[in-house]
């Protein structure tokens, strides 16, 4: 591999088990094939954007559980973590405990290890300035199935750099107080084919728990429980598919679509995650008990307008 | 024409256009397909026709549920035959390292090889849908004597290439991906190719598919 450096860049030590880039996603591709992908939780990535200054739809780090390890070079740069997530700066002489939804300055020959997201699974680094990315249907998100988007299609590798072809203005300091929290249930719609299970296969989805199986990622999340029993059919015949919606194959135990899904299936819709709940979703890490509630279409409407202002609220807060 | 109009969640449209898997009804989803791309309308995220359905997901920023609908309603849809129905050639290679589960279908179809491969490449497929990955083709109709489920175990790893088949429908892995279709060859022609971003896909919905045998020696030297 060739590698070109620019005059400010990071070495990638130790990628992380799934780091790649990701921005707000691919919109009118379905049809080819192509699913949204994207960040997957949207108001932390927002956030670490908005943290170093960047504009709407900037390319940032979305790694998982352990993220990467970079080695800075050049002049002095601001970065911003965000999530729950566990990381070290570390300078020429001194570790320091890194702290989240805050701006932080790295100089020439700093690192910056990000161990492990907290009983969480995503997190964000973003970097003040522009990444040296290749766009397609202009996104950068990376999606490794498809092969498209940042470094050409694949995650980060151990080795490579991340070239910055421009700075932002450093002098400012950027800080929020924010808590990640957690949800009690994840609220849901009646699918499709809600009336496809039996009703005892309806109460078992309404009002059981499940766990959140290790066979997730950011295609879909499995889940393992009580079986969901199909009394009219396992199958129906192949249809689009839209992220957070719950299909149910003939073993009975429910997927959940996330950003990278394919974008036909044909396994019954037994319900499909409202658009406010989507970023906790997507964090709770395999292990998790999750219960799911059903609520009806209005009330989805206004959880996703209260969503969207509490987000917009805390952009505002970022000077 | 659109029997009914759901939601699906609260961020998409889910249309049904009735319970009937032909052309007829599918060529009738390709249309407000077509129809609403023309329309640039923006609060919509994206399009996903399928045999019989056509979904829209949309920005809740923007727009919801009820408005949307409304709108769809009112659209006027082109009942001319706009569809292209450009014919493509399709090479496929059935040496028995590529065809995975010609003698699982020989068992299922009560059928010798050398007919399953006569009914397969005498017909012409039309393309009702692309996706799952990118690019893979739905085709149909395999005749009702070439019908088959899928494998009771899906495969992890479909080579890429693979042409596969399944119930009355036949595909093309456009990429290594998991998969459960009854794989019988495989064809060395790029179907998906993102660096073309107007149009990524060889086969398009309202394509009509001819696949043409061809042998190792020409597969390994297939040049485009």
């Amino acid at each position: 591999m060739k590698i070109i450096m620019s005059k400010n860049y990071f070495q990638v030590i130790r990628a992380g088990i799934n780091t790649t880039f990701q921005d707000e996603g691919r919109k009118n591709l379905y049809h080819v094939g192509i699913p949204f992908s994207g960040s997957m939780d949207k108001r932390n990535y927002l956030l670490s954007n908005k943290l170093v200054g960047n504009k709407i739809n900037s390319p940032s780090l979305e790694f998982a559980y352990q993220g990467p390890l970079l080695k800075y070079f050049g002049n002095k740069i601001n970065i911003a973590v965000t999530g729950d997530v566990n990381f070290k700066i570390k300078k020429k002489d001194i570790i320091i405990d890194g702290n989240c939804y805050q701006s932080l300055n790295l100089e020439n020959g700093d690192e910056v290890d990000i161990l492990s997201t907290n009983k969480s699974v995503y997190g964000y680094l973003a970097i003040g300035g522009q990444i040296d990315l290749k766009y397609q249907w202009s996104s950068c998100s990376t999606n490794t199935k498809a092969i498209i988007g940042a470094n050409d299609g694949k995650k980060l590798e151990n080795e490579q750099v991340i070239n910055i072809s421009k700075l932002n203005n450093q002098s400012v300091e950027r800080k929020l107080n924010y808590i990640n929290t957690k949800i009690e249930n994840i609220r849901i719609i009646k699918g499709t084919n809600f009336d496809y299970f039996s009703d005892k296969g309806k109460k078992i989805f309404l009002e059981k728990e499940f766990i959140v199986s290790k066979l997730t990622d950011r295609m879909g999340m499995r889940l393992e429980g009580p079986k969901i029993e199909n009394i009219i059919d396992t199958n129906i015949k192949s249809e689009g598919l839209i992220k957070g919606v719950i299909q149910v194959p003939a073993d009975g135990n429910p997927i959940v679509m996330l950003s990278d899904h394919g974008t036909i299936g044909g396994y019954p819709k037994i319900g499909v995650v409202i658009s406010a709940d989507y970023d906790k979703l997507v964090q709770l890490s395999p292990g998790s008990k999750i219960k799911f509630k059903q609520i009806d279409l209005s009330s989805a409407e206004n959880l996703f307008k209260l969503y969207d202002l509490e987000t917009q609220n805390l952009i505002s807060q970022i000077e | 024409m659109i029997k009914n109009i759901l939601n699906l969640g609260d961020a998409a449209l889910y249309c049904d256009f009735g319970k009937e898997v032909n052309r007829e009804t599918n060529t009738q989803v390709i249309r407000y397909f077509k129809s609403i791309q023309r329309e640039k309308i923006t609060s919509i995220n994206n399009l996903s026709p399928s045999y019989n359905k056509l979904i829209i997901s949309f920005d809740l920023k923007k727009t919801n549920f009820k408005d949307l609908k409304k709108l769809i309603e009112n659209l006027s849809i082109t009942n001319e035959d706009d569809l292209e129905n450009k014919k493509i050639e399709v090479p496929v290679c059935c040496d028995e390292n590529f065809a995975l589960d010609i003698v699982r279908l020989e068992k299922k179809l009560n059928l010798k090889r050398e007919k399953i491969y006569e009914n397969f490449f005498s017909k012409e497929f039309f393309c009702y849908m692309t996706g799952f990955i990118a690019g893979m083709p739905f085709l149909g109709d395999l005749t009702e004597n070439m019908r088959a489920k899928r494998l009771e175990t899906p495969r992890v790893k479909v080579p890429k290439g693979s042409v596969a088949l399944t119930e009355q429908f036949a595909n093309i892995y456009t990429f290594e991906s998991p998969g459960g279709w009854n794989v019988i060859g495989n064809s060395p022609l790029t179907i998906f190719d993102s660096s073309k971003e107007a149009s990524p896909n060889l086969i398009n919905p309202g394509d009509i598919v001819l696949f043409k045998e061809i042998s190792k020696k020409q597969y390994e030297n297939y040049n485009e």
